[in-house]
């Protein structure tokens, strides 16, 4: 079964484009034949039960499946009319446009200045990297708090700051889309409710395709929202008919708590 | 009726009898290790009864079995430092690169290959490494540089490397797999690439454990006897030129305890100044480990 689910996607088309995606471990069908459009500049939530295949999917949208031996993809995900699985495309290209944001905050061992600008860096940035790593610590919300001792160990850092710190990294590359995996699942609620605010600033600039196990957060941050379950995408569209007026029998069950 | 609660003879016997079991062996290796030092403390101090310690540390000749006899301890332990140092510059960047490729490049299946063969090369006697350095590495030495002595430390470094490999790839790599797969999932996702990912954030991370297993290699190096007492030569010679013949400081023991040394002559004093002395360089470089690890490990989260 494979369902496309038609979004208004605005003038500059969409971020990306699923088609037909599956993902396999070994024997296991961990994600199956999703399709979906992510559109340009704007929130997508994927929601759903736990193993549901979210975070695999979202791991399909910058090659990061690709570390995992067993994983296989089939389907393919355009990125401005390329498909990210051709065989002529190099992961680590692909990488440095869609960035990532894990589960549990993972700075490097180094300086608050060096985790920001490690990715500059290693993509052979020419420029001002003093300015670069301010303006994505201050497009991170950081900027404040660690103006003054850029130099200290990241792991000096609250949780909360650490999330925020992997934020300005993944932005100094300049990323076009950026995939967050329950980036405030490891977080308590005062440092929850600032990446949430953050996210909701970051979305006038970029594409973020966000899993989260918390549906008041799906409903709080995304202007679309896909309930899979099972491996299967069950519903997909605007953030408000989702929550408020389900097609599907399953996601008004589970958007309403009664499972999951 | 109250419950009965008293110690129960049956269960409580064997509890003190194996309590004191574990505690004896226990102090048995502390104790041997005691006596040891004991031993290496008293002859030693009945040498410096003899020789002053700044003769034995700063005399450029060793000849305690001469007429005229010296004991400056100097050539024996620029002999030691010369071997391991030649065998760090073989053994230390072979080992981490190793190290490197077993962790974040080898599948599983190359890694089912070259690990059991780096520990065939740890288990091989060092015996057997000497007469390879005699055998194998000083002809080849010869035919590239003829001048080079039949008993010379470059051969010698040469082995004594090749053996100290695998103590620095196991441990360098336990240092590296130790490192959170999450850091090199948040490096990769930045567009690292694996050369980047393995060189700017897995190594930096886990240096600590690299830099500890560097030191423990080297220790055993200064440490190493057989193959330095057949292919190195049993001069002890001041020299920087590696294709000559030295003596290093475990060598001179062999040397000094195959031959007629009668108990309590200086010259059978010289073996404990001499095996002090490496003591206290093995111990120096432990503690120095050990500090390193303790100093600089990285905290993961």
């Amino acid at each position: 079964m494979s369902t496309t689910y038609d979004i208004a996607i605005g003038s500059e088309g969409p971020a990306l484009e699923v088609r037909d995606l599956s993902v396999f471990y070994g024997e296991t069908k961990a994600v199956d034949s999703v399709s979906l459009s992510v559109p340009e500049r704007g929130v997508v939530a994927l929601i759903g039960p736990s193993g549901c295949g979210k975070t695999t999917l979202l791991r399909c949208f910058n090659r990061m499946n690709d570390l995992i031996k067993a994983a296989r993809v089939d389907g393919a995900v355009e990125f401005g009319g390329v498909d990210l699985y051709d065989a002529s495309v190099d992961p680590v290209e692909v990488r440095r446009r869609i960035g990532m944001v894990f589960q549990k905050p993972n700075p490097f061992p180094k300086s608050i200045y060096d985790n920001v600008a490690f990715g500059p860096r290693i993509n052979g940035f020419q420029g001002d990297l003093d300015a670069l790593v301010e303006e994505s610590l201050r497009q991170a919300a950081l900027w404040d708090e660690v103006s003054d001792r850029l130099g200290d160990s990241a792991y000096a850092l609250s949780g909360g700051q650490q999330q925020r710190l992997c934020i300005a990294r993944t932005l100094a590359v300049k990323p076009q889309i950026v995939l967050m995996d329950e980036p405030a699942s490891a977080l308590d609620p005062i440092a929850t409710q600032r990446i949430e605010e953050l996210i909701y600033e970051l979305k006038k600039q970029y594409t973020i395709v966000i899993v989260t196990h918390n549906m008041q957060q799906a409903a709080r941050i995304s202007d679309y929202t896909a309930f899979l379950y099972m491996g299967k995408l069950i519903e997909y569209g605007p953030t408000d008919a989702i929550f408020t007026n389900p097609r599907e029998e399953r996601t008004e069950a589970y958007v309403t708590g009664r499972f999951g | 009726m109250a419950p009965d609660l008293t110690y129960k003879r049956s269960r409580n016997v064997p509890e003190q009898v194996i309590g004191g079991v574990l505690f004896l062996c226990a102090a048995a290796s502390t104790l041997v290790t005691l006596g040891v030092v004991a031993v290496l403390l008293r002859e030693t101090i009945a040498f410096f009864g003899e020789v002053t310690v700044v003769e034995f540390v700063t005399g450029t000749r060793w000849e305690p079995m001469f007429q005229e006899k010296h004991f400056g301890v100097l050539p024996l332990l620029a002999g030691s430092v010369q071997v391991a140092a030649c065998a760090a510059v073989i053994a230390l960047p072979v080992g981490l690169l190793t190290a490197i490729f077993l962790s974040e490049y080898a599948g599983p299946r190359v890694q089912g290959i070259l690990k059991p063969l780096l520990e065939i090369l740890a288990g091989i006697p060092t015996v057997v490494y000497g007469y390879f350095a005699l055998t194998f590495v000083t002809p080849l030495l010869r035919t590239v540089f003829p001048s080079t002595d039949v008993f010379n430390a470059a051969s010698a470094s040469v082995v004594v490397g090749i053996m100290i490999i695998p103590t620095v790839a196991s441990l360098s790599e336990d240092a590296l797999r130790a490192v959170p797969q999450a850091l090199r999932e948040g490096a990769y996702g930045l567009g690292a690439t694996k050369l980047e990912v393995s060189t700017r954030v897995v190594v930096p991370a886990a240096l600590s454990g690299i830099i500890a297993s560097f030191i423990l290699a080297i220790s055993r190096a200064i440490g190493e006897t057989m193959a330095v007492v057949i292919a190195a030569g049993n001069l002890p010679n001041l020299t920087l030129n590696p294709l000559e013949s030295i003596q290093t400081m475990t060598a001179y023991i062999v040397q000094a305890s195959l031959g007629d040394t009668p108990q309590g002559t200086i010259v059978y004093r010289t073996l404990f100044a001499v095996g002090m002395t490496l003591f206290l360089i093995t111990l120096a470089m432990n503690i120095l480990s050990q500090w390193v690890l303790a100093r600089f490990r990285e905290e993961y989260q």
